[in-house]
């Protein structure tokens, strides 16, 4: 028991380093890139041209229909036969901000389109353009139906990071992993592996009440009440 | 002035307008009656092009545009005529995540790009206008349905508008808050507002507007001044309309 708890301290300076300098640069940063393709992608889908709403369905119908980790492994495994290097980290930063770009661009579509068509209309009837329409009345009111459903995908991006692992991306998995080929312990360090990803996402959590709670101090939409 | 000259809407097989002229002068309130389904609606926002006619002319004080069937009107020239235009909606559609104050300065410092504190001056005197400058700071989801609706009318009028246009702006109110509805518009109206609504209402119709149009099918049945036009109407389909709406009205009171 002693032994176990010495090896979980021994190891957690390595594992909060991994986390620190590679798990949550991955995270924020695929995650801040992918919410703007997302939104792009979602706008294209509304309001774009038909062909370019098109390629933008083929995006997402490849990146939600094959696993992660088999996209990670064509973008660094795969593209140095077509001439492309890449090092792991841009690699993966890659592949997550494709993958977070595909599922978020679905959310963004449906919340931009939950809101009421007469908020375009009255942001029109004061002379705004469809861009000041969007920014100054729409993305408002979409952002905090959106707040939920992205926070799950942020949540599940702080974990699938775990899997840049398996393209050499020396984070918080993958130190984990390096001690136990080292200690012969797996429980002890996954278990600890497991509780930091535990932890980050929790923050994430609480993070979400938050801001739900502060987009939420207008009460939602109007509905016509007499 | 505002002059629709032969509004033609379609939307796909189905002609909502068949030509439709009418002419709106300065300073008068205007009100189009009629059974729903028949154009006036899609007849109001075609003047602030929320809905691009088929074919026609839209003209509002210098501005005129004209449509032809598969032609585009460029931003520009929308912008040019809606900017002459504020309109009220029977929802109200209030921003919901901006104060009453707020909606008020949206078009003034989005739009026209007004200082903040000058857009808020503004705003406040136009609150003050409809009876709703102790609600300045409130939220719409806390308002009541006629108090949402004369923000509104406050936030319309900002731009300082040439035509107010009302779309029902009293339908989605029970008759004691439409009556303060009416009341602000009855204001409006003595002030030499111009106003075009789209309207059930007959009180609100008998009590403010100076001309009424009656449109049925897509088409102008009859117009003329509201004393006439109610009192008096030559066609037997203006007759039937009102009379049922009349009934309707007696019904109302009387509960």
């Amino acid at each position: 028991m002693l032994h176990w708890l010495t090896l979980m301290a021994d190891s957690l300076p390595s594992l909060l380093w991994a986390a620190l300098v590679f798990t949550v640069p991955l995270t924020l940063a695929s995650f801040a890139l992918g919410l703007v393709v997302g939104l792009a992608a979602a706008v294209v889908r509304l309001f774009g041209p038909a062909p370019l709403a098109a390629i933008v369905r083929f995006y997402v119908w490849i990146i939600r229909g094959t696993p992660l980790l088999v996209q990670l492994f064509l973008i660094f495994y795969g593209l140095p036969s077509a001439g492309i290097v890449l090092d792991a980290f841009p690699a993966a930063l890659i592949g997550f901000t494709l993958n977070v770009g595909a599922y978020t661009s679905e959310i963004i579509r449906a919340v931009i389109g939950s809101v009421p068509k007469g908020q375009w209309e009255a942001a029109y009837s004061i002379g705004m353009s469809w861009s000041q329409a969007m920014r100054r009345t729409i993305l408002p009111q979409a952002a905090r139906v959106a707040v939920p459903p992205l926070s799950n995908s942020f949540i599940s991006l702080v974990k699938d990071t775990s899997l840049a692992a398996a393209i050499t991306v020396p984070e918080l998995f993958q130190a984990a992993q390096r001690i136990v080929a080292t200690s012969y312990e797996p429980l002890i360090l996954y278990v600890e592996a497991a509780l930091i990803y535990l932890a980050l996402s929790s923050v994430l959590s609480a993070l979400q009440v938050r801001l739900e709670k502060r987009l939420n101090q207008y009460g939602g939409f109007l509905e016509a009440k007499s | 002035m505002i002059r629709l000259s032969n509004i033609e809407k379609r939307f796909g097989d189905l002609t909502v307008l068949k030509g439709v002229s009418v002419t709106v002068a300065e300073g008068r309130v205007t009100a189009l009656i009629g059974p729903s389904g028949g154009g006036k609606s899609t007849l109001l926002r075609c003047i602030n092009l929320l809905e691009i006619p088929t074919s026609g002319t839209v003209r509002i004080g210098e501005e005129e545009l004209s449509f032809q069937p598969g032609g585009k009107p460029g931003w520009k020239d929308i912008q040019r005529l809606r900017g002459q235009t504020g309109m009220v909606f029977q929802n109200f559609q209030l921003f919901p995540h901006r104060t009453a104050v707020e909606n008020v300065m949206e078009g003034l410092v989005t739009v026209q790009k007004w200082p903040a504190e000058k857009a808020r001056d503004r705003a406040m005197a136009l609150l003050r206008k409809v009876g709703m400058d102790h609600k300045a700071d409130a939220w719409p989801a806390t308002l009541s349905g006629g108090q949402q609706q004369r923000v509104a009318i406050a936030r319309a009028l900002a731009p300082s508008p040439r035509v107010l246009l009302c779309d029902e702006p009293t339908s989605a109110l029970d008759p004691e808050l439409s009556g303060e509805v009416v009341e602000v518009l009855g204001t409006l109206a003595a002030e030499g507002t111009t106003m075009v609504m789209a309207t059930h209402d007959l009180r609100l119709a008998s009590r403010i507007a100076h001309e009424v149009v009656f449109l049925d099918a897509g088409q102008v049945v009859e117009s003329g001044p509201s004393q006439t036009l109610f009192s008096h109407p030559t066609r037997e389909r203006t007759q039937r309309f009102i009379a049922t709406l009349t009934q309707q009205g007696q019904q109302g009171e009387g509960v």
